[in-house]
């Protein structure tokens, strides 16, 4: 799905625990998140900090979104 | 040691016959080789003969499969073969599936191989490769030259007993075997010999994935139009378009104009692969509605698309999600979005 959105000139940032597989698949600008079942939070955390872990993720993909890449770019 | 005899079966153009005009003569056999058997013959001189060809009309094999298939099996049992050879039929669709269907009614009839040569989208090939060995060749007969050398290795490559043949496109066939060494053995082994830099021969080779150049980056995230997506099947509570919990055959679209936060109340996973206790407890922990709304709100990024769009990338085909990326990324185009972003579980 990444690379069929991507192919059509947007750029796309993929978010996900499994950075191995999105690489073999074809990402380009990679984030790389928590856990499978929750890759944009902590169940351990409280929710303040849970939001705050979840706020960091999303601005580090805005910001490969704003990073020109030439190849596939891991955003750790 | 005394030569195999072959069969080779061609259409129409290539017996000389003629083109679209011909393409409803009959069957029919001929003694001996018929135009690219010329070039077949000089290659497998050595070990084999052709001893007959058999052509038929596109048109006529596919509009009457059911008399042709008859008609031609009998004139290729005639001669009494060890192997038949069928085409090349390059990107020709109907030649490729004629010759498919003449792969299929050898293997299944007579139980003998069969060697093809075709370009690798030729339907034929999709629907008949489990019943030969099809050699990849170009999309036209301008590439013949290339084909004829190739096809005739593997059929070497069967007459000589060779227990691996290589050099055709995958049947997608798997056969189970039983190896005297057990299997983390064989892997220790074979990560020693890449280690050592020694050769070493995978029991399982990576499909090859095609690549799509990354797209410009984005100039000013602040002014930017920005869509959701995901695979891992974030869905408003309920699924209401009941995406599958595997093996997604659609995706959903879904309004973000009523939810700035996901809550047990309005949002689940429907995603089977994965303990979903946590998604469904708070759904933003896979798509981060939350936070967007409020980057959204406070400046920092431009506007945000009014849906989102999730499916279930649980052993979910590559063709299905390739169809899903595409449809979603249009509407995303039509509605000016800029970048986007995709979670995955």
């Amino acid at each position: 799905m990444v690379k069929a959105i991507e192919a059509t000139g947007l750029p796309i940032v993929h978010m996900c625990t499994i950075v191995p597989i999105s690489k073999t698949v074809g990402a380009n600008r990679i984030v790389p998140t928590v856990a499978i079942p929750y890759p944009l939070g902590n169940p351990e955390l409280d929710p303040k900090d849970e939001k705050e872990l979840r706020r960091k993720l999303v601005r580090k993909a805005l910001k490969a979104l704003e990073t020109p890449v030439t190849e596939q770019t891991v955003f750790s | 040691m005394t030569k195999k005899r072959i069969v080779h079966y061609i259409n129409q153009f290539f017996a000389g016959i003629g083109g679209e005009e011909k393409a409803d003569v009959k069957p029919e056999k001929r003694d001996g080789v018929v135009g690219p058997g010329m070039a077949f013959k000089g290659q497998l001189a050595d070990v084999a003969e052709i001893v007959g060809t058999v052509i038929c009309g596109d048109s006529y094999f596919n509009e009457n499969e059911a008399e042709a298939s008859e008609t031609v099996l009998e004139m290729i049992k005639s001669y009494d073969p060890d192997l038949v050879i069928v085409g090349p039929s390059f990107n020709a669709g109907r030649y490729g599936v004629a010759a498919g269907a003449v792969a299929k009614l050898v293997d299944t009839n007579l139980h003998l191989p069969v060697v093809g040569g075709m370009y690798p989208e030729n339907p034929g090939f999709e629907l008949y490769r489990k019943n030969g060995y099809f050699v990849e060749v170009g999309n036209s007969a301008a590439t013949m030259r290339k084909a004829i050398p190739a096809m005739s290795d593997v059929v070497k490559q069967i007459i000589n007993g060779n227990k691996e043949i290589t050099g055709y496109m995958p049947k997608g066939l798997r056969e189970n075997v039983f190896r005297e060494e057990r299997g983390s053995k064989r892997a220790v082994d074979m990560l020693v010999d890449k280690l050592n830099g020694k050769e070493f021969t995978t029991e399982y080779p990576m499909p090859t994935f095609d690549r799509v150049d990354p797209a410009p980056a984005v100039k000013d995230i602040t002014k930017a139009r920005i869509a959701l997506v995901s695979s891992g099947g974030p869905v408003p509570k309920g699924n209401p378009d009941h995406i599958e919990s595997s093996s997604a055959s659609k995706y959903g679209k879904y309004s973000l104009k009523d939810i700035d936060d996901f809550t047990p109340e309005n949002g689940e996973t429907a995603h089977g692969g994965y303990d979903p206790v946590y998604a469904n407890e708070d759904l933003d922990r896979v798509l981060p509605v939350d936070v967007i709304k409020e980057m959204l709100a406070n400046g920092e990024i431009g506007s945000l698309h009014d849906y989102w769009y999730a499916t279930v990338g649980n052993g979910t085909s590559v063709a299905n999600a390739k169809k899903f990326g595409t449809e979603i990324a249009g509407q995303l185009k039509k509605d000016g979005v800029d970048a986007v972003i995709l979670t995955s579980t």
